[in-house]
C-alpha cells in the first residue's frame, strides 16, 4: 500500500481526482443556484417577486425543479436516431464542465486542477466542441423546427467563435503565455480590462452569442421556433440541456474573469481566501449576463450574422493590430 | 504510464477509424471520425506537441467535421443503401488491396528498418507554442503568407461554387 | 506483457500506417462521396501523425510546421470539396459516386 502511495504518478492522479471532485460538485451547485438567481433577478426586473414559495425566500426552488424534471415522462420521438438523441444532451454539459479543469480559482497549485501551458487554446477547443450538442440535438429529433433551430444555432456559434478567439489574442500579447495561471499572475498590478477594453467588450458580446443567450437566442426562440433545438426533449434530457446552457455561461464568465478581470487578484485578503475575489468577479459577470437577457430584444437572424461577421470580426482584428503596434513601440523605445 | 496512454489512444484512434468506414449511417461515421481526431490529439500531446494537439481539436474536430455534419444534414442523407453483385466484388477487391498494403507495412517494420526508441529528454524550456511561432514566422514566413492566400481563394471558391444558380427561376419568384 | 518505459518511434509509424491503410480501404470500398472524403481526411491525419512522430524523434520543429500547413490545406480542401458535392447533389439528387457517370462513354 505504501509502495503504491509513494509512486509520483499515482499521487498526481489521486490529487487531480480530488480536485476534480471538489470543483465539479461546487460548480454544479453554483449552476443550480445561478438558475434560481436568474429567476429572482428576472422577477425583480419585471416588478414582481421571483420564486418565493419553496423554502425560505424560494431557496429550495432548484431542488423542486430537479425533482419535477426527474418525474416527467421520458419519450423518444418516432423516427429519431435513438443513440444520438440520448448523447446530445450529455455533449451539452461535458465541454462546459471540462473548462473548469484549467481555470485557476486561487493563487496556489491547490486551486487549479491542472495548469497546462495551452490553457487558453483548450478553452477555445472546448467551445468548438460545444457546437455538436445543439447540431445533433436538433437533427436527431426528426422534427423540422428542431432541425432549423439546431442548424441556425450552430451557424451562429461557429460565426462568433472566430471573433471570440481573436479577441483573446490581445490578452495573449500582453501576458506572453497561453497558460491561464500565467495570465492571472500577469494581472497583479493592473487588470487587462484596462488595457483591452474593446477586446473585453467583444468577448462579452461573443460570449452571449456562444451560450445562445438573449439577445442572441433566436435558435431557442420561444415564440418563433416552438422551442428550437430542444423541442422534442423532455424530463432529464431537457434538464441536461438547461444545465449545460448555464454551465456554459458559468465557464465562459470564469474565463472572462481570468482573462480580463484579473482572476483571483484583489486587495486585503490572504492567499488562501483569494478565491473569494474570483467568485465575486464571476458573480458580477453572471449578473451582467442575466441583466442583458431581460433588457434587450432578440436580434433577428440576419442582423445576428451581420454583427458577427461584419462588425465584431474586423473589430477584433483591428484590436490585435493596435495592441501589437503599441507593444512594439513600447518595447523598442 | 506513457506507453499505457499510447496504447489507449491508439486503440481509440484505430477503433473509431474502422467504425468510420464500416458504419452505414453517414452521421455516425462523422461522429466516430470526430472521436478519432480527439484521440489523435491525445497522441500529439504524448509527442510533446501540445499546440498542435489543441489546433487539431479546434480545426479538425471543431470546424471541419462540423462542416461535414452540416452538409450531411442539409442533404438529408439516410442510411447507405448498397446492394448488388458489382458492389460485393468491388468490396472484396478493396479489402484485398488494403490487406496487401498492411502486409507490406508489417514486412517493413519487421526488417528493423524503422529507428529505435525515442530519446525522451526534457522538453525544451521555450515551450511548444513559442518555438513553433518563432520557426513559423522566420524560416517559414513565405509558405505562411502563401497559405493565407490559399485560404482566401478557397473561401471565395467555396462561396461561389456552393451558391448555385444566380438567375431567378423562370416565372418569377412568386410560387 | 511488459510495456517499455518509452514508446519507440516504430510504434507511432505502425499506427500511422494502420490509419492510412484504413483510409485507403475506405476510399476503395465505400460508394458514398462523403464517406470517401472522410477516409481521405483519415489518410491526411495518418501522414500528420508520422510527421509529428519524426519531429519529436529528430528534435526538430520542421515536422510540426508541416503538420500546421497540412491542416490548413485540408481545411481549404474540405470547404471546396463539400461545396462541389452539394452542387452535384443539386444536379443529380445523389451522392453515390457510381451514379455520377454522365461523362461515361
Amino acid at each position: 500500500m505504501a509502495q503504491v502511495w509513494s509512486n509520483p504518478d499515482f499521487q498526481f492522479v489521486f490529487w487531480a481526482l480530488v480536485k476534480i471532485l471538489v470543483i465539479l460538485h461546487a460548480m454544479l451547485g453554483v449552476v443550480s443556484y445561478v438558475i434560481y438567481a436568474e429567476r429572482k433577478i428576472a422577477g425583480h426586473m419585471q416588478a414582481r417577486m421571483g420564486p418565493n414559495r419553496v423554502g425560505p425566500a424560494g431557496l429550495l426552488q432548484p431542488v423542486a425543479d430537479v425533482l419535477k424534471l426527474f418525474f416527467k415522462e421520458e419519450f423518444v420521438p418516432e423516427g429519431a436516431n435513438k443513440v444520438i438523441f440520448h448523447i446530445a444532451p450529455m455533449l451539452a454539459v461535458i465541454p462546459a464542465l471540462v473548462t473548469f479543469a484549467v481555470v485557476p480559482f486561487g493563487p496556489t497549485d491547490a486551486f487549479v486542477v491542472t495548469d497546462i501551458n495551452v490553457g487558453l487554446l483548450l478553452f477555445l477547443a472546448l467551445s468548438s466542441l460545444g457546437v455538436y450538442s445543439i447540431t445533433l440535438g436538433g437533427w436527431s429529433s426528426n422534427n423540422k423546427y428542431a432541425l432549423l433551430g439546431g442548424l441556425r444555432s450552430s451557424a451562429q456559434m461557429i460565426s462568433y467563435e472566430l471573433a471570440m478567439g481573436l479577441s483573446t489574442i490581445g490578452v495573449l500579447l500582453l501576458s506572453g503565455s497561453l497558460s491561464l495561471v500565467d495570465i492571472v499572475k500577469a494581472q497583479e498590478h493592473m487588470w487587462f480590462v484596462a488595457f483591452q477594453p474593446v477586446a473585453f467588450g467583444i468577448f462579452m458580446i461573443t460570449a452571449l452569442a456562444e451560450t445562445n443567450r438573449a439577445p442572441f437566442d433566436l435558435p431557442e426562440a420561444e415564440a418563433e421556433l416552438v422551442a428550437g433545438f430542444h423541442t422534442e426533449y423532455s424530463s432529464m434530457k431537457f434538464g441536461l440541456f438547461f444545465l449545460g446552457e448555464f454551465a456554459n455561461v458559468l465557464s465562459i464568465c470564469s474565463i472572462a474573469t481570468t482573462l480580463f478581470l484579473g482572476g483571483w487578484n484583489g486587495p486585503w485578503l490572504p492567499d488562501s481566501l483569494k478565491f473569494l475575489w474570483f467568485f465575486a468577479k464571476l458573480s458580477a459577470l453572471v449578473f451582467f449576463f442575466i441583466w442583458v437577457r431581460w433588457t434587450y430584444p432578440r436580434l433577428r437572424y440576419d442582423q445576428l450574422m451581420n454583427l458577427g461577421w461584419k462588425v465584431l470580426l474586423p473589430l477584433s482584428l483591428a484590436n490585435i493590430l493596435v495592441t501589437a503596434v503599441v507593444l512594439y513601440w513600447r518595447h523598442n523605445g | 504510464m506513457i506507453p499505457i496512454l499510447f496504447v489507449a489512444f491508439a486503440l481509440i484512434v484505430v477503433g473509431c477509424a474502422l467504425m468510420v468506414i464500416l458504419h452505414r449511417n453517414p452521421v455516425t461515421s462523422a461522429l466516430f471520425l470526430v472521436l478519432s481526431f480527439c484521440g489523435l490529439a491525445g497522441l500529439y500531446v504524448l509527442l510533446q506537441a501540445e499546440f498542435l494537439a489543441m489546433v487539431q481539436v479546434i480545426v479538425y474536430a471543431g470546424a471541419i467535421m462540423v462542416l461535414f455534419l452540416f452538409v450531411i444534414m442539409y442533404l438529408n442523407l439516410k442510411r447507405d443503401r448498397e446492394d448488388g453483385m458489382p458492389f460485393v466484388l468491388r468490396r472484396g477487391v478493396g479489402w484485398a488491396v488494403g490487406l496487401v498494403l498492411l502486409a507490406e507495412g508489417a514486412l517493413l517494420m519487421a526488417r528493423r528498418w524503422a529507428p529505435g526508441p525515442i530519446d525522451l529528454s526534457l522538453p525544451p524550456a521555450i515551450g511548444n507554442t513559442a518555438a513553433i511561432g518563432q520557426t513559423l514566422y522566420s524560416r517559414y514566413l513565405f509558405p505562411f503568407e502563401v497559405t493565407s492566400i490559399l485560404l482566401l481563394v478557397a473561401m471565395v471558391g467555396a462561396v461561389l461554387i456552393g451558391r448555385g444558380r444566380t438567375q431567378p427561376p423562370p416565372g418569377g419568384t412568386a410560387r | 506483457m511488459s510495456l517499455p518505459t518509452v514508446v519507440p518511434l516504430s510504434w507511432y509509424l505502425a499506427l500511422s500506417a494502420t490509419l492510412f491503410v484504413i483510409g485507403v480501404i475506405g476510399v476503395l470500398v465505400r460508394r458514398n462521396a462523403l464517406i470517401i472524403f472522410m477516409s481521405i481526411e483519415l489518410m491526411l491525419n495518418a501522414a500528420n501523425l508520422a510527421f509529428v512522430a519524426f519531429a519529436q524523434h529528430h528534435k526538430s520543429l520542421d515536422g510540426q510546421i508541416f503538420v500546421f500547413f497540412v491542416m490548413t490545406v485540408a481545411a481549404a480542401e474540405v470547404a471546396i470539396g463539400l461545396a462541389i458535392i452539394v452542387n452535384v447533389f443539386r444536379l443529380k439528387e445523389t451522392v453515390y459516386v457510381d451514379e455520377i457517370n454522365l461523362l461515361k462513354g
